[in-house]
């Protein structure tokens, strides 16, 4: 019964997203929204690595880049497709990046697979700067239709795009979670030797992670040149997209498909007030902070606090 | 008279310039019990993570059950029926004692697969081991025998054909190196052989139906257990010229 | 195009080892310690900032105010280490939230710094920049030329007090054997408490080259992240003369790509050897036994 329950909140959720664009007068919404979504897919994603398989990656932003630069490649090659194009084939493509450094580096010890994820965000954004073909560092501009079809404006259709994303995410996330092939990545994270030694196979699993991870990241970034209209690589492969992606999960939870769920919904609720309402520099300081503030005091996150809590009170009974 | 699980032959491993294992040669017959002693530093884990396939020997090869194994992955061998139990219990911290046991069910296991409740076979092994009233509780904070006895637990689970257990007994009262030493026991009844790491000696001697006794890297004795106590080689290694 | 070929060379040589004074505090830290203090650059920028505002309010010459601030460097180490310790090594969660905690620290300062003195770019005045001295057709301009005579007098310090000094060979021991070193009287977390208020001292220094070397705003120091990892991997981990090496080959090589490629590629080329590094020889090329 549980597993309906997830699905019919699933397309509850898709629909209340639908009928949300046909109601809301304010555009705002839509972009406020938009960012709380892609904060989460970013989030879920990282976790995948992260949190379920305990492998750092401080590269998300070089991921989400290298998605939203497929988007302005396809754009420019393809004489503007659809957008959903894009979101195809941007996942495939930093799915391959992902296979890449893991196989590289994944047979070393995590803190190697780390710093490799930095190595390659950056050699990435070296590569973008000097690549006249998508503006180079001079930035591209986009161009947003003007009509779209069921929608009254091209932000609806994105927000429910990248819905859509998110809750493909969310599926992923927790079918990787309590699958066996969430057993066994669990252990990786517990303890590798004791897992190959009991039968799984490690470096398997990890690259499988790694790849999805870096496909989700690769889709939440396909969409962001359309969103943000002028795309240069300075911002597109800002660190603080990288600090976002592990601070959602440490903020909300580690453990299940949940915990970024609920990290992105609080991080990126301050972060949109904060931004407005003060400046764009004191957020980034104040998610530093939060980051900081959680890894060392509530490793656990939000979810995880309120679980201890939990237990805590059935084990009083 | 069963026929052979194990063949290790000429196996060498090297760190660096130091030899710790040098022209190795163990055979061992399926259901057998082989116990492994030797001084400290002689190679005797070396062995079990060369056959284990946590390490991987320069030269010399391990075949088991007829197959060569040398090159394959450690989880390769676990999944054919080699599972090792380590000498400081490493548990998966973040789960609970039945979900320790049920990733080498899924795993190592895979192809042994009964039908019914994975559960229900898992408790059956943590009963075993005395285990089965705390099967949902996190294995974090378990105390030394319990950590011993999970951590056999999860090797059974595995569904071994061959089980190398690492100085299990390191640390435990009398009452409870017996208490482990049934188990295993039990488990060689159920047809599984085993070599045995120990520096117990009652429990070595009590266990073993043959015995290999390494000294620097080299195999220097290899018989009965009576053999091995009257063996001058032996007395020398422990207790020096 | 001899002449352009050994001036670069040349260049490397000089910006190498300036590269070994920013690496030889990780070096410490990562390559003995195995603390992966991704922060450290960051820390390096602190330093340049602090030489930026002694030049500028009292005129003082930045390698002389480094020296002052040592002290205050060491204990901003201590500091640090004393958080990482109590957060994360007791509790033995080192892996993920160790590293995700100095990726955050990194952050906080590069935000902090904006937040302070914004994104220009800073630079410092002293009577050797903007010199050079020709030897031939070897051109070697001061501003280099200093920091590299530093970071070579730097790096024989830290060398000798490592294997000298009694505390220094107890760096070396905590990463190999804890308990051997308790036995000789020594704490552990003291001894590396120690060696990573060292690490973080030798950044003040390093950032006060940095600063005579180009002009510094906050995010430079996330360009060197690639460098002193690839640095301290390729040197390694740990070998204080084999960090010095490895950024003499990273700084050649960075030299020659910015002269015959061009200097927008330099960023990518130690990154790129970091890779190819950890992909086919991890232990670096003076690898540490065991």
């Amino acid at each position: 019964m549980k597993l309906n329950r997830f699905w019919v909140g699933i397309v509850v959720v898709l629909l209340a997203g639908l009928a949300f664009t046909k109601i809301a007068d304010n555009e705002f919404y839509f972009y406020a929204i938009y960012a709380v979504l892609q904060l989460m897919v970013m989030g879920i994603a990282w976790n995948i690595l992260g949190g379920f398989t305990g492998y750092v990656n401080f590269g998300a932003g070089g991921f989400f880049a290298a998605g939203a630069y497929t988007t302005v490649f396809l754009h420019k090659a393809l004489d503007g497709p659809p957008l959903l194009v894009a979101v195809v084939v941007a996942p495939i493509v930093c799915g391959l990046i992902g296979l890449g450094i893991g196989y590289l580096t994944l047979r070393l010890k995590g803190v190697y697979f780390a710093i490799a994820t930095l190595a390659v965000a950056i050699i990435l954004e070296t590569l973008v700067i000097n690549w006249e073909y998508v503006g180079g560092a001079g930035g591209y501009y986009f161009l947003i239709p003007e009509k779209i079809p069921f929608f009254d404006s091209y932000i609806e259709w994105l927000f429910t795009v990248i819905l859509v994303i998110t809750l493909f995410a969310i599926v992923v996330s927790r079918y990787l979670n309590s699958s066996r092939i969430g057993q066994g990545l669990a252990a990786i994270r517990d303890d590798e030797l004791a897992a190959e030694c009991m039968g799984v196979p490690t470096l398997k699993l990890k690259l499988i992670s790694t790849t999805v991870m870096g496909a989700l990241m690769g889709m939440a970034g396909a969409p962001f040149p359309y969103f943000i209209t002028f795309v240069e690589p300075v911002s597109t492969f800002s660190l603080l997209i990288a600090v976002n992606a592990i601070a959602v999960p440490m903020i909300g939870g580690t453990m299940t498909w949940l915990g970024p769920v609920v990290g992105a919904i609080v991080l990126g609720s301050i972060q949109e007030i904060v931004t407005v309402s003060i400046s764009s520099e004191l957020n980034m300081l104040i998610v530093g902070v939060v980051l900081v503030g959680f890894i060392t005091l509530a490793p656990q996150g939000i979810t995880g606090v309120y679980r201890d809590f939990r237990d805590k009170r059935r084990r009083r009974k | 008279m069963s026929e052979e699980i194990l063949s290790v032959k000429d196996l060498t491993k090297r760190f660096g310039g130091f030899t710790a294992l040098d022209a190795v040669n163990v055979s061992l017959s399926g259901r057998e019990r082989l116990g492994l002693i030797g001084p400290n530093g002689s190679g005797k884990t070396t062995l079990i993570n060369c056959i284990s396939g946590a390490l991987v020997n320069e030269q010399g090869s391990v075949s088991f059950k007829g197959q060569e194994v040398t090159g394959l992955k450690a989880s390769k061998r676990a999944r054919l029926g080699i599972i090792r139990s380590f000498q400081i219990p490493r548990p998966f911290r973040s789960m609970s004692i039945i979900e320790n046991l049920l990733v080498p069910m899924e795993y190592a296991a895979s192809e042994r697969k009964e039908h019914g409740q994975l559960r229900d076979q898992a408790m059956e092994f943590l009963e075993l081991v005395g285990l089965n009233d705390r099967a949902d509780e996190n294995s974090s904070n378990l105390t030394q025998i319990d950590l011993r006895r999970l951590e056999l637990a999860r090797a059974l689970s595995a569904k071994p054909s061959l089980l190398l257990s690492d100085e299990s007994m390191a640390g435990l009262s009398s009452s409870e190196v017996d208490e482990i030493l049934d188990i295993l026991l039990a488990l060689n009844e159920r047809g599984v052989a085993v070599i045995m790491i120990e520096h117990i000696m009652r429990a070595v001697m009590k266990f073993s139906e043959r015995i290999v006794v390494l000294d620097a890297g080299k195999k220097i004795a290899d018989g009965s257990p009576d053999e091995i106590v009257n063996n001058p080689d032996v007395e020398r290694a422990y207790l020096g010229e | 195009m001899f002449e352009l070929f050994v001036n670069a060379v040349v260049a490397g040589v000089l910006l190498g080892g300036f590269y070994a004074a920013v690496a030889l505090g990780l070096s410490i830290v990562f390559g003995r310690l195995d603390i992966v203090n991704i922060a450290h650059p960051a820390f390096v920028i602190i330093g340049s900032y602090v030489a930026f505002i002694m030049n500028e309010r009292y005129m003082l010459d930045p390698i002389l105010s480094s020296l002052i601030f040592l002290p205050v460097f060491f204990l901003l180490g201590v500091g640090m280490y004393r958080l990482y310790y109590v957060c994360f090594e007791r509790t033995g969660q080192e892996s993920l939230s160790g590293l995700a905690y100095f990726f955050g620290i990194m952050f906080i300062i590069e935000v902090l710094l904006i937040l302070y003195y914004g994104v220009d770019y800073r630079n410092v005045q002293a009577p050797y920049i903007g010199e050079t001295l020709f030897l031939g057709f070897l051109g070697l301009p001061y501003r280099m030329l200093v920091p590299f005579i530093t970071a070579a007098i730097l790096t024989g310090l830290v060398y000798l007090y490592l294997s000298k000094t009694f505390l220094g060979r107890a760096i070396l021991a905590v990463s190999q054997d804890r308990l051997a070193l308790q036995l000789m009287g020594a704490n552990p977390v003291r001894v590396k408490q120690w060696a990573f208020g060292i690490g973080i001292a030798t950044a003040a220094v390093a950032g006060a080259l940095l600063i005579i070397i180009q002009p510094i705003e906050p995010s430079v120091g996330r360009l060197y992240i690639g460098r002193v990892f690839a640095i301290v991997i390729l040197g390694g981990m740990g070998s204080i003369s084999g960090t010095f090496f490895a950024a003499l080959i990273i700084g050649i090589a960075e030299s020659l790509v910015a002269t015959f490629i061009g200097p927008s590629w330099a960023p990518a080329v130690a990154f790129g050897l970091l890779l190819v590094t950890l992909a086919v020889r991890p232990q670096g090329l003076f690898g540490r036994a065991g």
